[in-house]
C-alpha cells in the first residue's frame, strides 16, 4: 500500500469537516473521491497536502508516518497536488513554472539552457512539443494542466492528487488530460481523483471511495459499482427522478412573447443572431467551451454592448446597454464564476442576498435591518439554503448554497428574465436537482429564464426550447420533442465534426 | 511570432532610439560622447533607486519611501562628516546597513501584518523625510577631501566625454539588478510573487523571506543612491528628492514593467531612466522651452505606456481566445 490513512479527524469550529476518515492509495492506481460539497473531500485533500494540519489520525507513505506542516513539506515528501485553477503562473515561461525552485544552477545563476533542456526532457514523456520559453498564458487551459501535472509528478512523484482538473476542460482536452493520467498510473504512481462528473471517473477510475458529512461511506471498486448505487452512496438516499422534460410539455406551447432580440452581435464576440423568449419560458443554450453560450449572455444583459440589432419587449425598444439598465429593464444575471463575480466573501449571506435590492434603491436609502432580515430568512428558507445563520460570511458555505444564495439576491429584485451561466457548475448532485427543481417552480410563476450548461442532461431537463451554438454562431433552435440529448448532440456536432 | 513578454522592452527602446534620433537631426551633437556621459551622471541616482523600485514593482509591491530614504541618507553623510572625523567609507557603510536595515523592516510589516505595501511604504516615506529634519534642516556642504576625489573620478571616453564614477556606478547598479531578477531563484521568486500571490505560495515561493528581501534591496539602492545624489550635489538637504520615487515610479513604467507587477525587465528601466534624461536634454539644448515641458512630455510618455499594456492584454487574451492550442 502506499499511501494508508486511519480515522483521520479534522474540526472546525462548529463542524466536524473530517469523522475518523480511512482511506488506502495503492502504487498503480486512479482512485476517485467522490462527495457532495460539504463532505470533507477538500479538507481531506488539504490534510494531506500540508494546507490543514489534522487533529487525529494517521497518514503513512511508503510504510512511513508523515504529517507534513506546509505544502512544501508535502510536496518533498512526495505528495503533489494539481487544482482546477491556480497551479501555475501564466507570466512565467513554462520552463520556469516547471523547474520553478530547482532551477539548475553554475556558479550560483540559473542556467537557461540547461532549465530549457530539463524541461523539455520533463515534458517529453507527455507528449507535448511545446516551445518551453513561450510564457505559460499563452497555452490552453489543457495544456497548462498537463504542465501541472508534469511539474507535480516531477516534484513528487508518489502521489498526484488531481482536484477537479477538468473542470474548465472540453470533451478532447478532457481525453488528452486523462491519457496522461493513465500513462502515470502504468508509471506506478497512486493517484486520487477528485470530480463532479461521474462519466469521466466511470471512464478513469480503477476504484472510488465516497465521503458523505465528513464520513467515509464506502469504497469500491468501479468495475462492480453501478452509477445508481454510486449516487446512493453519495446522497444517502434514494435519488428521486429528475425532472424529465415531457413534465414541462404539458404546459401551454404558446406563450405569450415576452422579449425579443433583433440581429444582436457583436463583431469578434458574436455573429447577429434573432431570439423570441416567452412568457414563463425556459431557453436552454448548448454548445461547446469557447462557442459563445457566456457571449449570448453578456450582450443580452448589456456586459458586452451590442453593435448591432436591438431588443423590445411589447412596449417597446429596450435599452442594453448596460449592466445597469439590463437590470432596470427587468434581467437577472448569474454568472458562470460564482467565486469572483457572483458572491461577495467577506460579506454575510444576508448582506449578499440583499446586495441586489439595496444597490437599486442606491445607498441613500439603506434597506431597514429588519427588512433585510426578514427577506434572509424568507429566502434561506425557500430555498433550503443550508447554514448556521443568516449572518455567517457566504465564503464559509458550500458551493450549492452559495449558489442558491446568488439565486436569492436576483429573485429578490424579482426580475422577469433571469439568465443563468451553469447555475449547477461545481455544486453536488442534491443541490444540482434542487435548482433545477426551482428553476422549473419559477418559471411556472411566470419568469423566464435562459439556461447555460455544458450538462446535455441538464438542458433537456429543464429547457422548453434548446438553442445551438457552434463557433460563435446560434446554429439550430431545437422545440418540443426534438429537445433531446441526440438532437442537442447532433446540432453541436454537425459539420464541426473535423474540428 | 513577437513574444507578448519582449514587446513592451522592444517598445520602450524604440522610443528611446525614435526620440534620440529626432533630437540629433535637430542638434548633432546630441550624441556625442560628453553629452552621453553628462545624461548618465545626471540620472545616476535615479537609475539606482529605480533599479530597486523595478524589483519591488515587480514583486506586486511599492515603495514610496525612496524619495525620502535619499534625503535622509545626504543629510545623514553630511552630518556626521561634519560632526565626527569618521572616513566617508565607514560613513557610507553604516548608512547602507541602515536603509537596508529600514527596507528590511518595511518587507516584514508588509508580509507580517498582511498590509497593503502602499500603506506601510508611505509611513517610511514620512518617517524618513522626518528624521532627515531632526538631523539638520539647513542644506550641510560636504567638505571631505574624500568626497573631492570622488566628484573628480572619471574615465575619459573618446571625444572628451567624461564616464564618471557614479555614472559607472549606477550602470554596475543595473547590471546587478539585471542578474538578481532574470538569474537567481531569488528573481524568479519575485515574478512569480508578482504573477499571483496564492499561487506562488503552492509553488513554493518563500513568501515572507521574498518580501522582506525586496524592500530591502530597494533600501539599499535607495542608500547607494542617496549616497550618489550626495557626491553629485555635494551637500546633504533635508528638503531635497521630494517626489523622486514617484519619478522613479515612471522610469519604471516607461521602461515597460507592468504596475501590477510579475511582468518587465530592469535593463528596460535603464532605457525607461536614459529616456526621461534626454528630454530634458533636449530642453537644455533647446533653451527657449520651460523645464516643465519634461514634466508634460513624460506624463504623455506614461499614459501612451498604460495604454500600450492594456492593449497587450487584450491582444493576447483574444488570441488566446480565438486560437486555442498553438501547434
Amino acid at each position: 500500500m502506499l499511501l494508508t490513512i486511519r480515522s483521520l479527524s479534522k474540526t472546525f469550529p462548529g463542524t466536524r469537516a473530517l469523522d475518523a476518515v480511512d482511506l488506502d492509495l495503492r502504487a498503480g492506481e486512479v482512485h476517485a473521491l467522490l462527495g457532495e460539497n460539504g463532505a470533507g473531500k477538500s479538507t481531506l485533500i488539504k490534510c494531506l497536502t500540508g494546507a490543514y494540519r489534522r487533529d487525529a489520525g494517521t497518514v503513512t507513505l511508503d510504510g512511513a508516518r508523515i504529517d507534513p506542516a506546509s505544502t512544501r513539506e508535502a510536496q518533498i515528501l512526495g505528495i503533489g497536488t494539481v487544482y482546477q485553477e491556480v497551479n501555475l503562473l501564466a507570466n512565467l515561461t513554462v520552463a520556469q513554472n516547471l523547474m520553478f525552485g530547482r532551477e539548475p544552477r553554475r556558479w550560483g545563476l540559473i542556467d537557461s539552457r540547461a532549465m530549457r533542456a530539463e524541461a523539455r526532457a520533463l515534458l517529453a514523456p507527455y507528449g507535448l512539443q511545446i516551445d518551453v520559453d513561450r510564457d505559460l498564458g499563452s497555452y490552453s487551459v489543457a495544456i497548462r494542466q498537463i504542465i501541472a501535472i508534469a511539474r507535480a509528478v516531477a516534484l513528487s512523484g508518489k502521489v498526484l492528487i488531481l482536484d477537479e482538473p477538468t473542470a474548465s476542460l472540453d470533451a478532447a482536452e478532457v481525453r488528452m488530460v486523462f491519457d496522461v493520467v493513465r500513462g502515470l498510473r502504468a508509471r506506478g504512481l497512486g493517484i486520487v481523483f477528485v470530480s463532479h462528473f461521474l462519466d469521466q471517473v466511470f471512464d478513469l477510475c480503477d476504484r472510488v471511495t465516497v465521503l458523505r458529512n465528513g464520513r467515509k461511506v464506502v469504497t469500491a471498486h468501479i468495475a462492480g459499482l453501478d452509477r445508481m448505487q454510486l449516487i446512493e452512496h453519495m446522497l444517502g438516499r434514494a435519488l428521486e427522478a429528475g425532472i424529465h422534460h415531457d413534465a414541462r410539455a404539458d404546459t401551454s406551447p404558446q406563450r405569450p412573447g415576452l422579449l425579443r432580440f433583433d440581429g444582436i452581435g457583436r463583431r469578434g464576440v458574436l455573429e447577429p443572431f434573432d431570439l423570441a423568449i416567452g412568457q414563463g419560458e425556459v431557453v436552454g443554450l448548448a454548445g461547446l467551451l469557447g462557442s459563445g453560450r457566456t457571449e449570448t449572455a453578456e450582450l443580452m444583459f448589456g456586459i458586452r454592448p451590442s453593435q448591432s440589432g436591438r431588443a423590445s419587449d411589447a412596449a417597446g425598444p429596450l435599452d442594453l446597454s448596460s449592466p445597469r439598465a439590463a437590470i432596470a429593464a427587468g434581467f437577472g444575471f448569474a454568472p458562470e464564476d460564482r467565486k469572483t463575480e457572483g458572491i461577495v466573501g467577506e460579506l454575510s449571506l444576508r448582506e449578499n442576498i440583499v446586495l441586489g435590492l439595496q444597490a437599486r434603491r442606491g445607498w441613500a436609502r439603506p434597506l431597514p435591518r429588519a427588512e433585510q432580515n426578514r427577506l434572509a430568512d424568507d429566502y434561506i428558507a425557500r430555498l433550503d439554503i443550508r447554514t448556521s445563520g443568516r449572518d455567517k460570511p457566504i465564503g464559509e458555505l458550500s458551493g450549492g448554497n452559495q449558489q442558491k444564495a446568488v439565486l436569492a439576491r436576483w429573485l429578490a429584485m424579482n426580475p422577469r428574465f433571469l439568465i443563468l451561466d451553469e447555475p449547477t457548475r461545481g455544486i453536488d448532485v442534491g443541490a444540482h436537482a434542487e435548482i433545477l427543481r426551482l428553476i422549473d417552480k419559477l418559471t411556472r410563476s411566470g419568469m423566464s429564464v435562459l439556461l447555460i450548461s455544458s450538462e446535455i442532461d441538464e438542458l433537456v431537463a429543464a429547457s422548453d426550447r434548446v438553442i445551438v451554438l457552434r463557433d460563435r454562431r446560434h446554429v439550430a433552435a431545437l422545440e418540443g420533442p426534438r429537445v433531446t440529448g441526440d438532437e442537442i448532440m447532433r446540432a453541436i456536432a454537425l459539420d464541426g465534426a473535423a474540428a | 511570432m513577437i513574444r507578448a513578454r519582449m514587446l513592451p522592452l522592444g517598445v520602450t527602446i524604440a522610443i528611446f532610439l525614435v526620440a534620440w534620433l529626432l533630437c540629433w537631426l535637430q542638434f548633432p551633437n546630441i550624441l556625442s560622447t560628453r553629452v552621453i556621459g553628462n545624461l548618465l551622471t545626471d540620472n545616476a541616482y535615479l537609475g539606482i533607486v529605480a533599479v530597486g523600485m523595478t524589483l519591488v514593482i515587480l514583486s506586486g509591491g511599492i515603495d514610496l519611501s525612496v524619495g525620502s530614504v535619499i534625503a535622509f541618507s545626504g543629510v545623514f553623510i553630511a552630518v556626521t562628516l561634519r560632526d565626527t572625523a569618521l572616513h566617508p567609507l565607514l560613513v557610507f557603510a553604516l548608512l547602507l546597513a541602515i536603509t537596508t536595515g529600514f527596507g528590511a523592516a518595511m518587507g516584514l510589516l508588509i508580509d507580517r501584518l498582511a498590509m497593503p505595501a502602499f500603506i506601510v511604504t508611505l509611513a517610511g516615506m514620512f518617517l524618513a523625510r522626518g528624521a532627515a529634519y531632526m538631523l539638520s534642516i539647513d542644506s550641510v556642504p560636504i567638505q571631505h577631501p574624500f568626497y573631492k576625489s570622488l566628484q573628480s573620478a572619471y574615465w575619459l571616453m573618446p571625444g572628451k566625454g567624461r564616464l564618471t564614477l557614479i555614472g559607472v556606478l549606477m550602470l554596475l547598479a543595473v547590471l546587478a539588478g539585471m542578474v538578481i531578477a532574470h538569474k537567481t531563484r531569488f528573481g524568479a521568486s519575485i515574478y512569480a510573487l508578482g504573477g499571483g500571490e496564492a499561487t506562488a505560495r503552492l509553488m513554493g515561493v518563500r513568501q515572507g523571506r521574498t518580501i522582506m528581501l525586496v524592500y530591502a534591496f530597494s533600501g539599499l539602492m535607495a542608500g547607494l543612491s542617496g549616497i550618489v545624489f550626495s557626491v553629485y550635489t555635494g551637500s546633504g538637504y533635508s528638503l531635497s528628492t521630494v517626489g523622486t520615487e514617484l519619478t522613479a515610479i515612471a522610469a519604471v513604467v516607461i521602461g515597460g514593467t507592468l504596475l501590477s507587477g510579475g511582468a518587465g525587465h530592469v535593463f528596460g528601466t535603464l532605457v525607461g531612466v536614459l529616456t526621461m534624461g534626454l528630454i530634458q536634454t533636449y530642453i537644455v539644448f533647446d533653451g527657449s522651452l520651460s523645464s516643465w515641458w519634461t514634466k508634460i512630455v513624460i506624463g504623455i510618455l506614461l499614459l501612451v505606456f498604460i495604454l500600450l499594456q492594456k492593449a497587450l492584454m487584450r491582444l493576447s487574451q483574444s488570441r488566446l481566445a480565438q486560437a486555442g492550442d498553438p501547434p
